[in-house]
């Protein structure tokens, strides 16, 4: 199938959902505009209420297990070297050297020059290869560089792109362009699957979560995902809930699955609990599973590993008991 | 099974202890009540958790006179920075004992502990707190320049908020001055009951609060005794009447919180997600057991569906249960009495043709319980759209336009509380001006302050609770 096909397709698609015979900028701003409105005080509220359960014993275990299967180890800086990303590739392989039937994380992502390396630790693993593309962080490229970037990683291997949107065009109220871009970027991935960024702490409002959210979702992005990580705020639980309820909104309109990925200061166990209490009570159970749900993070997984360590051996172990190629930026 | 299964996470009751018999305080001692003792039971176990003494009329009059006593030596004569000294050290106390008074009411009450520890108990803390800071200032209240206390006030509340009712009404007695007779509601003694170990701790002077246990008759004691000076009730509103009833053509003054039927409005531009946490908020939150509930939902035609709809799929992950456990959402009701009135009424609704829709939740074999229940199809002449039912029940009722919402939610006896959902501020603040409702909430429901003054229209009662407006209630020369 050719680039042009699929957005075509994606073009097609979208108007059978809006109900338009020509896909044009008002019609998707009629669209999104029109999703029912976010009240941030009731929004935070009920974060905050779902952050108050409390997961014990055998839930708890259940939940590192499942928290540390849903992580997207990254590393996303300039200094990156091979070395480096053969340490996190080598990490993800087995996570707690000192315990085998620790779970591996789902993927490790890099810069699209690094997925080659991190292929040749991972190889078939199951452990998937994501490369952030798109001229990620910013995304301010020319098109024809971007779709390059995207394809580019593809071709070195990566099983998931990571891209982000076109945040200027999104707040000057440009949704074709971002939708276009969107759906161009999915058709360069081919088979792998397109993680669209939002980058949230740009976007700033709920309301515009919400609408870049079912913008991704028609535009034939995989996965909405909250931030790069290089911007604050990065993945905060109220975000994250207007994402899984579009989602789960999404589901009942189309029928079709999309994966939520917050990314960027989910530091600790506590907090990616609360994350999967809100994915069990909003979205629902089907979403408890790393086809669905991720975590971009770096240092979320050794908090993980030392409290699953705790609910085995009773006792908490210090940082240096948890065995990792890159510790100074671990702790 | 759900693949997320949340293990159990009780509070423990071994935080506070509980004894076996709770005599009555009166000026500043525990002594035996002379009436027929009763028991206090835990309705989510059926378990006795005490004996409690009934106070008989002699015992009340023996409570007023401590009161009568302790307000001409001590209380009235002290300065209002005094006062507040006291108030501030009953606060700090609260807060300081709130796991224990958390724990308690649960047992003693049903609700569940997440309640009690993020709502009860933080809130009858602030309530002392603020009334602290009101009593040395009294002169700029806006009452004159001294305005001066009632005297003995007799109060009497009820088993839905029981150590927040006591708050209510003790706080602000006290900072204006006044002395109190308090009666807890027979169901929920034991928070007051601990509240007088405070009044203790705190070195409050005895007689200062005075806590009698009992039924009616003894809150009849209280009502009837002429040495009262005023009556601070809430509860039903046939017992209000009663009140009104004995006290006419008295000296004494009243304030009378009573009953409501609160309508929650949604029109087609709210935020949909967040209106249904307010609608579950407005009726599940303490298991539909609040006067201002949002028992009346009324809906906009054109997004009725889509809002049952949303409200079943939310209802479905409540989790009822134990209310120790602090992932309980919604808890026991609080008596098989309370129980049997529920499903009567909910039998009710059925018969006259409502649909019913429950979650289908388990219930635990021991205690009093009720699953989140839904009517929908009702109208204006159901009986579930004009009685207060009290519990988790909600009647869904639907509207087309703003004038025909506003006539429907003032439709009723009652006036306590409303609910307006919509993105339009112009549009709540039309509203808020047309209802006939003592607090009106807009895009949110269920919010309670001690800086807002609470309190309803018509059958819901008269008198206003908490902020400035509050202090009124128990100065002289006014209400």
């Amino acid at each position: 199938m050719s680039t042009t096909d699929t957005a075509v397709d994606a073009t097609a698609r979208a108007r059978d959902l809006l109900g338009v015979s020509r896909l044009t900028n008002q019609a998707l701003t009629s669209w999104l505009h029109g999703l029912r409105g976010v009240d941030q005080v009731g929004c935070e509220a009920r974060a905050a209420g779902l952050g108050t359960r409390s997961i014990k014993n055998d839930s708890k275990r259940w939940a590192i297990d499942l928290a540390i299967s849903m992580i997207d180890l990254t590393t996303l800086e300039g200094a990156d070297t091979h070395g480096r990303v053969r340490g996190l590739a080598a990490k993800a392989l087995s996570p707690d050297p000192s315990d085998l039937t620790t779970p591996r994380p789902a993927a490790v992502c890099v810069y699209g020059d690094m997925v080659a390396t991190a292929k040749e630790v991972l190889g078939d693993s199951g452990v998937k290869v994501a490369a952030v593309a798109t001229a990620f962080p910013s995304g301010r490229a020319s098109m024809p560089v971007k779709l390059l970037d995207t394809k580019d990683a593809v071709t070195a291997g990566a099983d998931e792109i990571d891209m982000v949107i076109d945040r200027g065009a999104f707040l000057s109220g440009d949704y074709l362009t971002v939708f276009h871009q969107i759906a161009q970027t999915k058709a360069a991935c081919g088979d792998a699957r397109l993680k669209v960024i939002m980058e949230t702490g740009e976007l700033v409002t709920y309301d515009n979560v919400r609408r870049a959210s079912w913008l991704s979702m028609l535009a034939g992005g995989d996965f909405i995902k909250t931030s790069t990580g290089k911007i604050q705020p990065a993945a905060t639980l109220p975000v994250t809930l207007i994402m899984l309820e579009a989602v789960r909104d999404w589901r009942e309109l189309t029928g079709e699955m999309v994966g939520v990925k917050p990314a960027g200061g989910i530091k600790t166990s506590k907090d990616a609990i609360k994350f999967l209490v809100a994915v069990n009570e909003v979205a629902g159970e089907d979403w408890l599973d790393n086809q669905w749900f991720r975590f971009g993070a770096s240092s979320l997984l050794n908090d993980l590993l030392l409290q699953r360590q705790k609910m085995k051996d009773g006792v908490y172990s210090s940082a240096t008991y948890i065995a990792d190629d890159s510790p100074s930026t671990a702790y | 099974m759900p693949t997320f299964e949340y293990a159990p996470a009780p509070e423990s009751r071994a935080v506070v202890d509980v004894d076996s018999t709770y005599g009555l305080f009166i000026n500043g001692d525990w002594v035996d009540g002379r009436g027929t003792a009763f028991k206090t039971v835990n309705p989510a176990t059926e378990e006795v958790l005490a004996d409690i003494h009934e106070a008989s009329p002699d015992d009340v009059d023996l409570a007023v006179k401590a009161a009568r006593t302790a307000y001409t030596r001590v209380w009235s004569r002290m300065s209002g920075a005094d006062r507040g000294k006291y108030l501030f050290r009953i606060a700090r106390i609260l807060q300081e004992r709130a796991r224990e008074f958390a724990v308690l009411e649960t047992l003693d009450n049903g609700k569940p502990i997440k309640e009690t520890r993020d709502v009860d108990i933080p809130l009858a803390a602030a309530h002392f707190f603020y009334h602290a800071g009101w009593a040395d200032k009294l002169s700029y209240a806006g009452y004159g320049p001294d305005p001066r206390p009632h005297g003995v006030v007799g109060q009497i509340i009820p088993w839905n908020f029981p150590l927040l009712m006591l708050a209510w009404k003790v706080a602000p007695a006290l900072a204006t001055g006044n002395t109190v007779v308090l009666k807890p509601a027979e169901t929920t003694p034991l928070t007051a009951l601990l509240f007088a170990q405070v009044c203790q701790q705190a070195e409050l002077p005895p007689g200062v609060v005075n806590i009698v246990t009992g039924a009616g008759d003894t809150g009849q004691a209280i009502v009837d005794h002429p040495g009262i000076d005023k009556i601070a009730f809430t509860g039903s509103t046939g017992v209000g009447k009663m009140i009104a009833r004995s006290i006419a053509g008295t000296r004494k003054k009243a304030t009378l919180e009573l009953g409501g039927k609160g309508a929650n409005i949604v029109f087609d531009d709210a935020p949909i997600d967040q209106t249904v946490e307010g609608i579950v908020r407005g009726i599940f939150f303490n298991q539909g057991h609040v006067c201002c509930a949002g028992s009346r939902l009324l809906v906009q035609e054109t997004v009725a569906d889509e809002v049952v709809r949303r409200l079943q799929r939310r209802l479905s992950t409540l989790r009822v249960g134990d209310p120790l456990d602090k992932n309980t959402d919604v808890g026991a009701i609080n008596s098989r009495a309370q129980l049997d009135r529920i499903t009567s009424l909910v039998d009710a609704g059925e018969a006259e043709g409502a649909e019913r829709w429950d979650n289908g939740c388990a219930l635990p074999q021991k205690g009093f319980w009720f699953r989140p229940t839904l009517f929908s199809g009702v109208t204006q002449t159901h009986r579930i759209a004009q009685e207060e039912i009290f519990g988790p029940v909600l009647s869904v009722l639907t509207f087309r336009t703003p004038q025909e919402a506003v006539a429907k939610a003032n439709n009723t006896p009652y006036g306590l509380s409303a609910g307006i959902w919509t993105d339009k501020g112009s549009r709540i603040l039309w509203m808020a001006d047309q209802l006939k409702a003592g607090v009106v909430w807009a895009n949110t429901f269920n919010q309670f302050d001690p800086t807002s003054p609470f309190g309803g229209y018509k059958e819901s009662g008269y008198g206003r609770e908490g902020g400035r407006h509050g202090l009124e209630a128990y100065l002289k020369g006014s209400i």
